[in-house]
């Protein structure tokens, strides 16, 4: 009685066809996505690494180990950490600020926040050297602390700060916004002081994403080039960015030293973003699971 | 106890508040506040005509058209990459789309000055193409269409990151009801999805527009610095300021200045209309990241 169907003779009923994919574009958009990333980002990307290859280890070994390179390099690398742990500890504060309190004009605060996102950088750059010039507003001020920032290494710092601190701000918010109010009473019911419950219980569910706006912030200071170029003052082995030491070289024709120096760069980010990736992975496999 | 009773109202008691947000707002005002005043002040310093003569000069009014026009090519070009980059990626399983994120992501970890550099070693005299360019008197170094490409690397990502998290949280629901009920393929992006997104889209549009017009770095590096011919905007700037004209190099950072503010306005209206698009980006990175783990 297995087949009663069959032996009348009948047709099976034809299975109702879905399609594996029942929205169409799948080849066209994914295809159009890989041809304009490879053409505008990747074929051009490797042109570096390439050319690279051209110069031979020993002559690519004695660009990147000029000491004018490394000072720069140095000097890209520092600033940039320094800068992106100031904006980490402002950064946390602005967020928990904005998330957690309410005060006048709240609104137009969180929205100014995203400033250096919107303003260009070499506006940004010629307004802050105005400000800390000797003469400007607080230039003339600081200068009486016998503090100067404009023209020094300080300055990088100063514009790398601030080009770094969105980052920070709005990768923290969402996670703040979403953290519990509920742990922090109870840690409070307990007994904790807000200082203990702070630290106990707020900073390790932050700490995946300090590390997110602190990478981002590092990386975008890294290569930053507009804001610092008119507050740095640019003098070689002193304060000279690796980005400008880029430029310098094709200015003078050098294009196998300027390719040199960008592989270093490049290299050196890509590593540490992996480095932050893992150290993220882990942070996430310890303290994550929200 | 009085203070623990506060805390456990869900209220920090006052002693940690009003500091907390006093540090806040003293950092806010003095690291982009103030900056952001400099800039209309200085461009005010010499009297309103003065602002008026260095706008009106028609070398800035050259960098103005530049700009311009280089906004005008690069953010349709990463609009309709954008979009066909989310549609593959939100509407689709397929393998290596975390990598291919992490790929579109790729121009933020690269310094601007090397999104510059990556054209002349193709397009300069002695890059692969400097040869055939050079015999058939196209030039794409020094000249527009450099600029146009190292404005597009540069601001390659924005409207996909905005797009792509849009899209996954619409689902794909209203698409197949619509095809489902006999519309076309191109009938249902345009009458179903389009609108659906419009508001990621604008979003997504703004951010990259506002990185377009402002580019300095990677737009400094491949432009040759002609006077009225390839300089934009901000290198406009740049070059009135060496030259100590710093009136007129703050009256042309005064009309970026003000785009930044439109930016920002237009933004904070988007994510009132959409509050979701406030941390699209962040969270879908989130997100990612937490699959690997």
């Amino acid at each position: 009685m297995a087949t009663p169907v069959a032996a009348v003779g009948l047709k099976r009923p034809t299975p109702l066809r879905l399609p594996q994919r029942v929205l169409p574009g799948f080849g066209l958009t994914l295809g159009y996505t890989m041809v304009y990333l490879s053409l505008l980002v990747l074929i051009p990307l490797s042109a570096v690494f390439i050319r690279s290859l051209g110069l031979g280890w020993g002559h690519f070994w004695d660009v990147v180990t000029a000491p004018r390179v490394i000072a720069s390099l140095r000097l890209s690398f520092g600033a940039s950490l320094i800068a992106a742990l100031i904006n980490v500890i402002f950064g946390l504060n602005v967020a928990w600020v904005l998330v957690r309190y309410t005060f006048p004009f709240k609104r137009l605060v969180d929205a100014i926040v995203d400033l250096p996102f919107a303003l260009p950088t070499a506006v940004a750059g010629i307004a802050l050297t105005a400000l800390y010039a000797p003469n400007g507003w607080l230039g003339i001020w600081l200068l009486s602390f016998g503090i100067k920032v404009a023209f020094t290494p300080l300055g990088i710092v100063v514009a790398l700060t601030f080009i770094g601190l969105p980052f920070v701000v709005r990768t923290l918010q969402p996670v703040l916004e979403d953290l519990d109010k509920e742990v922090e009473q109870a840690a409070a019911t307990l007994g904790a002081s807000a200082v203990q419950a702070f630290a106990r219980v707020v900073l390790p569910a932050l700490w995946p994403a300090l590390l997110t706006g602190f990478a981002l912030s590092f990386a975008r200071a890294v290569g930053e080039y507009g804001s610092v170029i008119f507050i740095a003052g640019n003098m070689p082995m002193k304060s000279e960015i690796a980005p400008l030491l880029i430029v310098t070289k094709l200015e003078q024709y050098d294009y196998a030293g300027a390719t040199a120096i960008a592989v270093v760069m490049l290299v050196l980010s890509f590593a540490l973003m992996l480095g932050i990736n893992a150290l993220q992975h882990w942070a996430l496999a310890r303290h994550g699971g929200r | 106890m009085a203070a623990a009773e506060a805390r456990i109202a869900g209220r920090r008691p006052a002693s940690s508040r009003l500091p907390l947000i006093a540090v806040a707002l003293l950092f806010l005002g003095l690291f982009l506040v103030l900056p952001l005043l400099v800039v209309f002040v200085q461009a005010l310093a010499k009297g309103a005509s003065a602002y008026v003569a260095a706008i009106s000069d028609p070398v800035a009014w050259a960098a103005v058209k530049l700009t311009l026009t280089v906004a005008a090519i690069a953010v349709p070009c990463n609009l309709v990459f954008g979009v066909a980059a989310a549609w593959a990626i939100a509407k689709f399983e397929f393998r290596g789309k975390s990598t291919l994120i992490t790929l579109i992501d790729l121009p933020f970890a690269v310094s601007p000055v090397i999104a510059g550099l990556v054209f002349i070693l193709l397009f300069g005299s002695h890059g692969w193409f400097g040869g055939y360019l050079r015999v058939h008197h196209i030039r794409v170094v020094f000249a527009v269409p450099g600029i146009v490409l190292a404005t597009i690397f540069v601001t390659f990502p924005f409207i996909a990151r905005e797009l792509i998290p849009v899209m996954q949280a619409q689902g794909k629901d209203d698409e197949e009801t619509a095809l489902s009920l006999g519309a076309t393929g191109w009938q249902t992006f345009w009458r179903v999805t389009l609108p659906n997104i419009r508001w990621g889209l604008m979003y997504g549009v703004l951010l990259c527009n506002a990185r377009a017009m402002g580019e300095f770095g990677a737009v400094s590096v491949v432009s040759g610095h002609v006077r009225g011919l390839t300089n934009t905007m901000p290198l406009h700037i740049e070059i009135l300021y060496n030259e100590y004209n710093y009136t007129a190099a703050f009256a042309v950072a005064s009309l970026l200045a003000l785009l930044a503010l439109l930016t920002l306005a237009g933004k904070s209206f988007l994510e009132w209309r959409q509050p979701e698009l406030r941390h699209a980006a962040a969270q879908a990175r989130d997100r990612t990241r937490r699959e690997k783990t």
